[in-house]
C-alpha cells in the first residue's frame, strides 16, 4: 500500500514483513528510528520476534550471528561508529557464511564527531565479505531489504543494505509497502542448512591452518561472484511479483549514446537526475547508479560504459592519502578494458554537506576545464583552511 | 547414626543456614539403582582425541561440564585454547552443536542462539564457554549484558589464570605475584602487581539465579553445580578452576593435585551464590599453607628466592589473601562435612550425595 | 514543484510540522517529501525542516535554499542573520507571533503574516506547540491542500482527545487569516 512514511518507519515495516525470528540492535544516530520503530511494532504486537536490546553494536552483531546460526532469520541495523565497532563480527559472519541482513544508515565516521551522512562507514567494511547494496531512495531501501533476505539465504552470504542517513532515514516520502501475502510468496521460510541442531550436531567456526585457509578464502571469493546472478534474479523476480525493481546491479539513466557518464552510489543519484532535468546539459550525459558494490559488477559496469569517453565517479567517501574509494576501484577494473573511459573522481557531501542541483553543471564544467582530472573533495571550501593546509 | 544420615542432616543444616529456598533435600530412591553403571554420566559432549596438552585442566573440565549437561545443548565457544585444540579443521572433538565466533563475544552469540531457540519454541539449553581472558577481560561487557537481559544461558569460565592460548600473558584473573610473560619478576617487580579480579562477586551482583565456583579437582562438585545450573531457566554462571601445566609450570600429572591445593589453601574458594547472596561453600577442614600450593608451580618460583626479602613478603601477602577468603566465606569447618574438601575428590560410583 | 521551509526550535514540533504538511499532500494525491536539517537535537536549538510538494515524483534531495514559502514557528529566530534568505521574490512568510502583522513586518523589514499560534495552541491543546495552527493557516491562505487532507494527516498521527483538540485548533487558526490571501502566489509557485 502506498503511504507517506518516514524512511526509517518504512524500513521497520519491511523488516516485519520478512518475519525475522530475532532482531538485535543498539541505538545510534541516524539508525535509531529504525530500531525505535521495530520496538514499537513489537510492543504493539504487530511483529512477533525476539527483540534483543543489546549493550553495544558489537553484541548486536554477535547476537544476530548466534541467532542465525541457531536457525532463525535475523536482522540488525547500525551506522558509523556502530559499524566500526561491529567490524570484527562482520568479517566473522561473512567468513562463517551465515545469512542475515543489516541496514547501514550511512553516516560519517569520527573524528571529528559528525552525525550526518556520508558512506565512509560501509566503505570501511567493504572487504568484510558482505554483499553491499546501495539505495537511491526509500522505496529501494524497502525493496532491497526484502530482496536481501532472499539473496542472503540463497547464497549464504550476509547482505548489507546501505541507505543514506538522515537524507533517506529521516525523509518522509511516498513509499509503497508491499502486503504480507506477496512478501510471503516472494520470500520462502528461513532454512539454514548448517544450523546448530542437537539432533545433528556440527561444529561451526573451526581453526583453519595455512593448509586450508587459502582454499576457504577462494571459495568465499567465488561465492561472491556467484551471487551476482542471484542479485539480478532476485530483482527480476521482485519485479514480476511487485511490479517494480531496483535496477539489478546498476541503473542507467539518460542518453544511451552518452560520451560522459556520472556514476554515484546512494541518494545523490536522485539529485543528479533532477539536476539533469533542471540544467539540461548540452553534452550527451548519462547517470549510473551503482547499486551493487560488493560483489563488484565488473561486466555490467563495462557494458554500461560502452562508448563513454569520460566517467566522473562522484562518491561520498574518502580514503585519506589515496582519494576516492569507488573511483580507485573503478580505475582498477577499467585498467584491463579495451577502450576504457578516462576516469575522474571526486568526493562530495562528506559529513552531511548538502549536495545541491548545480553540482551537475559544476562537474561538467570541471570536466571541460580539466580540474576534475585529479581527485578532490569537490565541494570543500579551501578558503576556510589556513594556507598551509590547503 | 549412619554416616549417610549424618551427611543428609548436615547438608540440610547448611542449606537452611544459607537461606537456600529449597531447604528440603531432593528425594532419593529407597533402593540404589540395580546397575550403578546406568547412573553414571555416559554422554560425552567433548570426545577424546583432541589436541590439548597433557594434563590440561581445561580439557578435563570441559569434558566434565558437557558430560553433566547432556546432549540437548548447544555451545558458543570463545576463542582460546579450548576452541583451538578441539576444532583443527577439518576435525572436531565435539558431539554437540558448537560454534566459535570471536574472542570477546561468546556470551552475545549465546544470547542470540537462546533468542532464536525461544523464537522457535525449543528448550535446548545454550552453554557459553570462555577462558578467563575471554570472560574476566575482553568478553566481560558481552557477559554482563547477557546476564542483565536474563538469557537462559549457562556461562562456564574455564579459569587458568592467564592468556595461555597466546603464550601465558597476564589477565585480570592472574593471581597476585604470579609470573607471566607480561608480568615477569625482576629487580623492580615481583610478578603481577595487581590482585585477581573477584569475578564471582561481580557476576553475583547481577543478581542472577545461580553462580558458583568449582574446580577440576572435584568432578562431583562440577557435576552437581552444572546440573543445578541446567535446571534453572535464566542466566547462570560457573567459574571452573583449571590448572594449565604449561602456564603454571608444573608436571601434567599433578594438575588435579595442584587444583586441589588451590581450594584447600583457601586461595580459590568454592562457593555458590543465588540472587546475590552466598548460599553454600565447600568447607576446608585442615587449611593447607599457601606456600604448599605455590612451591609446586614455576610461576611462583621467584617467591622462594632465598635471599630476596620481597619473596617472603609476597608469600605472606598471598597467605593473607587466602586467610581472608576463609574468613569471609566461612570456609573453615571443624567437623566432617559432606561438602568437605577432604574426600570430596574421592571417586565414587554414582557421584557424591546430591 | 512547491518548496517550503519551516523554521523552529527543538521541541516545537518542527519536524512533525513538515511531516504533517507532506502527509497532507499525499492525502490530496500529490507527491511529497519532508526532511529535517538536524543540528544536534536539543530543546530550544534552532531547527529547520523542508517540504516539497509536486504532482510528479520528487527526485532531488538537496536542502531547500529558495523556498516559495517559509513558516517560522518562533519569532525570536528572526534575530538570526539571514534566516529569510533565499525566499523567492513573490514568496510569503507566515510567522507565529502575537504582534500585529504590520508591526512585525515593520520591525524586521520584510512582509509577513502573523498569527498567535502559541496562544491558540495553549488554549486548545494545552501545550505551546504552534505547528498545527500554522499549517492550518498556511493551507487557508494558499489553498495548496484541502483542510480535509490535513485532518487525515492529523488522524494518522494523533487519536482521542489530542486529535479532537488539534482539529479544533486547526479550525480556529484557519479563521485567523484571510482565505486565499496567497492563492495567486501558491498557484504561481506550483506551476
Amino acid at each position: 500500500m502506498r503511504q507517506a512514511l518516514e524512511g526509517s518507519l518504512a524500513v521497520a515495516k519491511a523488516v516485519a514483513l520478512c518475519r525475522p525470528g530475532v532482531v538485535a540492535a543498539y541505538p545510534i544516530t541516524p539508525q535509531t528510528h529504525i530500531v525505535e520503530n521495530i520496538s514499537k511494532l513489537v510492543a504493539d504486537g504487530d511483529l512477533e520476534t525476539e527483540l534483543v536490546s543489546v549493550e553495544s553494536e558489537f553484541s548486536a552483531a554477535s547476537v544476530v550471528l548466534g541467532a542465525a546460526a541457531a536457525g532463525s532469520r535475523a536482522y540488525t541495523a547500525s551506522s558509523s561508529q556502530g559499524i566500526m565497532l561491529m567490524a570484527e563480527v562482520l568479517f566473522n559472519i561473512a567468513g562463517l557464511r551465515i545469512p542475515m541482513v543489516l541496514t547501514c544508515a550511512n553516516r560519517a565516521v569520527g573524528a571529528p564527531l559528525n552525525i550526518w551522512n556520508d558512506q565512509t562507514d560501509s566503505m570501511a567494511v567493504r572487504d568484510s565479505g558482505w554483499i553491499q547494496l546501495y539505495c537511491a531512495d526509500n522505496q529501494e531501501a524497502v525493496d532491497s531489504l526484502i530482496q536481501a533476505y532472499r539473496i542472503s539465504e540463497r547464497t549464504e552470504i550476509p547482505v548489507m543494505v546501505c541507505m543514506d542517513g538522515f537524507i533517506l532515514t529521516h525523509t518522509l516520502e511516498v513509499i509503497d509497502i508491499p502486503d504480507q501475502g506477496q512478501v510471503d510468496a516472494y520470500l520462502p521460510e528461513f532454512r539454514f542448512q548448517r544450523r546448530l541442531d542437537p539432533s545433528d550436531p556440527i561444529s561451526l567456526g573451526a581453526l583453519v591452518t595455512p593448509e586450508h585457509f587459502s582454499e576457504v578464502k577462494h571459495s568465499q571469493h567465488m561465492a561472491m561472484f556467484k551471487a551476482l546472478p542471484e542479485i539480478v534474479e532476485a530483482d527480476k523476480d521482485f519485479e514480476a511479483q511487485f511490479g517494480r525493481c531496483c535496477g539489478g546491479l546498476l541503473t542507467e539513466h539518460g542518453d544511451e549514446e552518452a560520451t560522459v557518464a556520472i556514476l554515484t552510489l546512494g541518494s545523490i543519484y536522485g539529485t543528479l537526475r533532477a539536476a539533469m532535468d533542471a540544467h539540461k546539459p548540452r553534452k550527451k550525459v548519462k547517470l549510473i547508479h551503482l547499486r551493487c558494490f560488493r560483489p563488484f559488477p565488473e561486466a555490467a559496469l563495462l557494458a554500461a560504459l560502452d562508448g563513454v569517453k569520460d566517467l566522473i565517479v562522484v562518491e561520498r567517501a574518502l580514503s585519506p592519502g589515496l582519494g576516492g574509494i569507488v573511483g580507485t576501484e573503478i580505475k582498477a577494473v577499467l585498467s584491463t578494458a579495451r577502450k576504457p573511459p578516462h576516469v575522474h573522481n571526486v568526493a562530495v557531501g562528506l559529513g552531511g554537506r548538502d549536495v545541491p542541483l548545480d553540482i551537475l553543471p559544476r562537474l561538467l564544467e570541471a570536466l571541460k576545464d580539466g580540474t576534475a582530472t585529479e581527485f578532490s573533495i569537490f565541494d570543500a571550501d579551501l578558503s576556510k583552511l589556513p594556507e598551509e593546509d590547503r | 547414626m549412619a554416616s549417610t544420615d549424618r551427611n543428609a542432616e548436615r547438608l540440610k543444616e547448611l542449606r537452611t543456614k544459607h537461606g537456600r529456598s529449597d531447604a528440603s533435600l531432593p528425594e532419593r530412591p529407597a533402593e540404589p539403582a540395580k546397575d550403578l553403571r546406568q547412573a553414571q554420566p555416559r554422554f560425552r559432549g567433548l570426545e577424546a582425541g583432541h589436541r590439548a596438552c597433557q594434563g590440561c585442566g581445561e580439557a578435563l573440565a570441559a569434558r566434565l561440564v558437557t558430560e553433566a549437561a547432556g546432549p540437548d545443548v548447544m555451545i558458543s565457544n570463545a576463542t582460546g585454547c579450548l576452541e583451538v585444540f578441539t576444532t583443527p579443521w577439518p576435525q572436531s572433538a565435539w558431539r554437540v552443536p558448537w560454534i566459535h565466533s570471536l574472542f570477546e563475544n561468546a556470551a552475545a552469540v549465546a544470547s542470540g542462539m537462546e533468542a532464536a531457540l525461544k523464537a522457535q519454541g525449543k528448550s535446548t539449553k545454550v552453554l557459553a564457554f570462555g577462558g578467563d581472558g575471554g570472560t574476566f577481560d575482553i568478553g566481560f561487557q558481552a557477559l554482563s549484558g547477557m546476564l542483565e537481559r536474563e538469557h537462559n544461558v549457562l556461562y562456564v569460565c574455564f579459569d587458568n589464570e592467564a592468556y595461555m592460548n597466546t603464550g601465558i600473558q597476564r589477565s585480570g584473573s592472574t593471581p597476585h605475584a604470579a609470573r607471566t610473560t607480561t608480568s615477569p619478576p625482576g629487580k623492580a617487580r615481583m610478578g603481577k602487581r595487581h590482585l585477581k579480579k573477584d569475578l564471582l562477586s561481580i557476576i553475583s551482583a547481577h543478581h542472577i539465579p545461580y553462580g558458583a565456583s568449582t574446580s577440576v579437582a572435584y568432578p562431583a562438585d562440577i557435576r552437581r553445580k552444572v546440573r543445578r545450573a541446567m535446571e534453572i531457566q535464566g542466566p547462570t554462571f560457573l567459574l571452573v578452576h583449571s590448572p594449565c601445566p604449561l602456564g603454571w609450570g608444573h608436571d601434567g600429572a599433578r594438575t588435579i593435585e595442584i587444583a586441589r591445593l588451590a581450594v584447600q589453601s583457601g586461595l580459590f574458594p568454592l562457593v555458590e551464590m543465588e540472587r546475590g547472596e552466598v548460599t553454600d561453600v565447600m568447607p576446608i577442614r585442615k587449611p593447607v599453607p599457601v606456600a604448599e600450593y605455590l612451591k609446586v608451580q614455576q610461576r611462583f618460583r621467584h617467591l622462594f628466592a632465598p635471599d630476596d626479602p620481597r619473596a617472603l613478603q609476597e608469600r605472606e601477602h598471598l597467605q593473607a589473601l587466602a586467610d581472608y577468603n576463609i574468613e569471609i566465606y566461612g570456609l573453615y569447618a571443624e567437623e566432617a562435612d559432606p561438602l568437605d574438601t577432604e574426600g570430596a575428590d574421592t571417586v565414587r560410583r554414582g557421584g557424591l550425595a546430591n | 514543484m512547491m518548496e517550503i521551509r519551516i523554521h523552529g526550535r527543538g521541541g516545537q514540533g518542527n519536524v512533525v510540522a513538515a511531516y504533517l504538511l507532506a502527509s497532507a499532500a499525499f492525502e490530496d494525491g500529490r507527491y511529497c517529501q519532508a526532511f529535517p536539517a538536524f543540528g544536534a537535537e536539543r530543546r530550544g536549538a534552532p531547527v529547520v525542516a523542508f517540504v516539497r510538494v509536486s504532482g510528479k515524483p520528487i527526485l532531488q534531495r538537496n536542502e531547500v535554499k529558495a523556498p516559495s514559502f517559509m513558516i517560522i514557528q518562533d519569532e525570536t529566530l528572526l534575530h538570526e542573520k539571514g534566516l529569510t534568505d533565499g525566499l523567492k521574490p513573490d514568496g510569503g512568510i507566515l510567522i507565529n507571533s502575537s504582534l500585529d502583522p504590520a508591526e512585525i513586518s515593520r520591525r524586521h523589514g520584510i512582509e509577513m503574516i502573523a498569527i498567535p499560534a502559541t496562544q491558540m495552541a495553549i488554549e486548545h491543546v494545552g501545550r505551546p506547540v504552534p505547528n498545527v495552527a500554522l499549517l492550518s493557516a498556511f493551507l487557508e491562505m494558499t489553498g495548496l491542500l484541502t483542510h480535509g487532507a490535513l485532518k487525515k494527516a492529523l488522524e494518522e498521527r494523533f487519536s482521542g482527545h489530542v486529535l479532537d483538540n488539534n482539529l479544533r485548533l486547526a479550525h480556529q487558526a484557519a479563521k485567523a487569516v484571510g482565505k486565499d490571501l496567497w492563492k495567486e502566489k501558491a498557484d504561481a509557485a506550483s506551476a
